[in-house]
């Protein structure tokens, strides 16, 4: 069993965060992006080809990962491969100890530096994670019997902030019952959203089955909003938080009182069991962002437990 | 194709966009056909509808899913259907008629790897 597996069994606040998309360099690269935030992270997301531009790809990236003494999470999106790689992937990963992962639609190839890629969308995010538990229960999508079966714990992600908002968290719910037993959630500026989102969960009963972790992210400009508003699909930046930064002598500094915010709205909000860290640089935010928010190093909170207690 | 395919195409290819995959859903979709989905999804809207409405690849056009999902919920009948799993399309069906398929039940034939509805597997 994954230890994250393990931590969210138990009911440990966890913390997980996105790995920086790697291209070359090897094991030093990992270690030197890796190093600012390790100490407070329980996983780390090997991504898949963020926003549909190559990179080394998330078993290559998870191995070096469980290599460097951290526990990855292999993120798989449905629009570079087809039914067979995905699944030749996830067994694949499972022959390595790499049993967490996440299961994606992904953004479409036109949001990528190569649109005239062809798209693939063999299955959508549903059907993968639906594969991926006929895997751990030793099957392939065929039928044909994998013996002894991989063992996997399998996420997903959901997003709060996109329409139809009333939708969400049933569709989260199908993924769930697909076999998704956590789900990051796609980072949101809107804490109404989150709201939203977490009323209808308690609703559906999708609070009992999954582990919800909503996603920060941390930037450092006004400049970085804006982008992130403008070309990140499914992400809204409202104009006042994008204003707020503006206006602001230190604008790093405000981003970071902004990322405080919604981490400490997030961590309020009943049903969240961990929380999922985006930062785009190299830099001490995330560990910042975990010491400003009482969050304990990974090895201290693994020694004597840990309950947030939310202080901003 | 077939005459029987020809005229299926006649009729749903101008009301729906069909695009001929030969297993037909409308009826749980909203009758809103799930092929004109950019990404071609079958269980509902990606996480990058725009915050108007647009979809994430063709900004101009209205998500499929969104509309899928308002219609769906004015539908008298099948509300219930739009958060069913739907399995992965059978790629082997394109071009064919989806009447034809329903009737012989090859529609519903399904990888003896995929779950059934309740979660469990279906033995073949």
């Amino acid at each position: 069993m994954s230890t994250l597996e393990q931590k969210l069994a138990r009911g440990d606040f966890v913390v997980t965060a996105e790995m920086p998309a790697i291209d070359s360099g090897g094991y030093p690269e990992i270690h030197r992006q890796l190093a600012p935030m390790k100490a407070y992270l329980d996983a780390v997301n090997a991504t898949d080809n963020t926003a549909a531009h190559a990179h080394a790809s998330p078993l290559a990236v998870a191995i070096a990962l469980r290599d460097s003494g951290m526990e990855p999470i292999m993120q798989l999106v449905c629009r570079d491969r087809n039914r067979l790689a995905l699944q030749s992937d996830i067994v694949g990963a499972a022959m390595h100890g790499i049993e967490n992962l996440s299961c994606l639609t992904g953004d479409d190839v036109t949001a990528g530096d190569e649109p005239e890629a062809r798209r693939v969308f063999d299955l959508d995010s549903p059907q993968l994670i639906a594969v991926a538990r006929s895997l751990a229960e030793g099957r392939y999508l065929s039928g044909r019997v994998l013996d002894p079966a991989p063992r996997l714990f399998i996420g997903a992600v959901e997003n709060p902030g996109a329409p139809p908002f009333e939708y969400r968290a049933d569709r989260a719910l199908k993924k769930a019952v697909a076999g998704a037993s956590f789900l990051q959630l796609q980072i949101c500026f809107k804490p109404e959203y989150l709201e939203r989102f977490m009323r209808a969960a308690h609703g559906n009963g999708l609070v009992g089955r999954t582990a919800l972790l909503p996603s920060i992210l941390i930037v450092r400009s006004a400049l970085a909003l804006r982008f992130v508003d403008e070309k990140v699909p499914g992400i809204e930046v409202p104009a006042e938080t994008i204003a707020r930064v503006e206006a602001a002598a230190d604008q790093q500094h405000e981003c970071f009182e902004v990322a405080c915010e919604l981490a400490a709205h997030a961590m309020s909000q009943p049903g969240v069991r961990g929380l999922h860290l985006i930062s785009f640089r190299q830099d001490a935010g995330i560990a910042k962002l975990c010491t400003r928010l009482g969050i304990p190093p990974r090895a201290e909170r693994e020694a004597h437990g840990h309950s947030p207690a939310v202080a901003v | 194709m077939g005459a029987l395919e020809r005229i299926e195409h006649a009729v749903k290819g101008p009301v729906w966009g069909c695009q001929m995959c030969g297993q037909c859903v409308l009826h749980s979709t909203g009758l809103t056909c799930p092929m004109n989905c950019p990404k071609t999804l079958r269980n509902g809207p990606c996480g990058g509808v725009r915050a108007d409405g647009g979809c994430e690849v063709k900004p101009e056009m209205r998500c499929v899913w969104l509309k899928g999902y308002e219609r769906s919920r004015r539908l008298p009948l099948w509300q219930d259907h739009f958060n069913d799993l739907r399995p992965p399309v059978d790629n082997q069906l394109e071009g064919s008629s989806s009447w034809k398929n329903l009737v012989t039940g090859r529609d519903r034939q399904t990888p003896r790897g995929w779950a059934d509805e309740a979660g469990g597997h279906v033995d073949a």
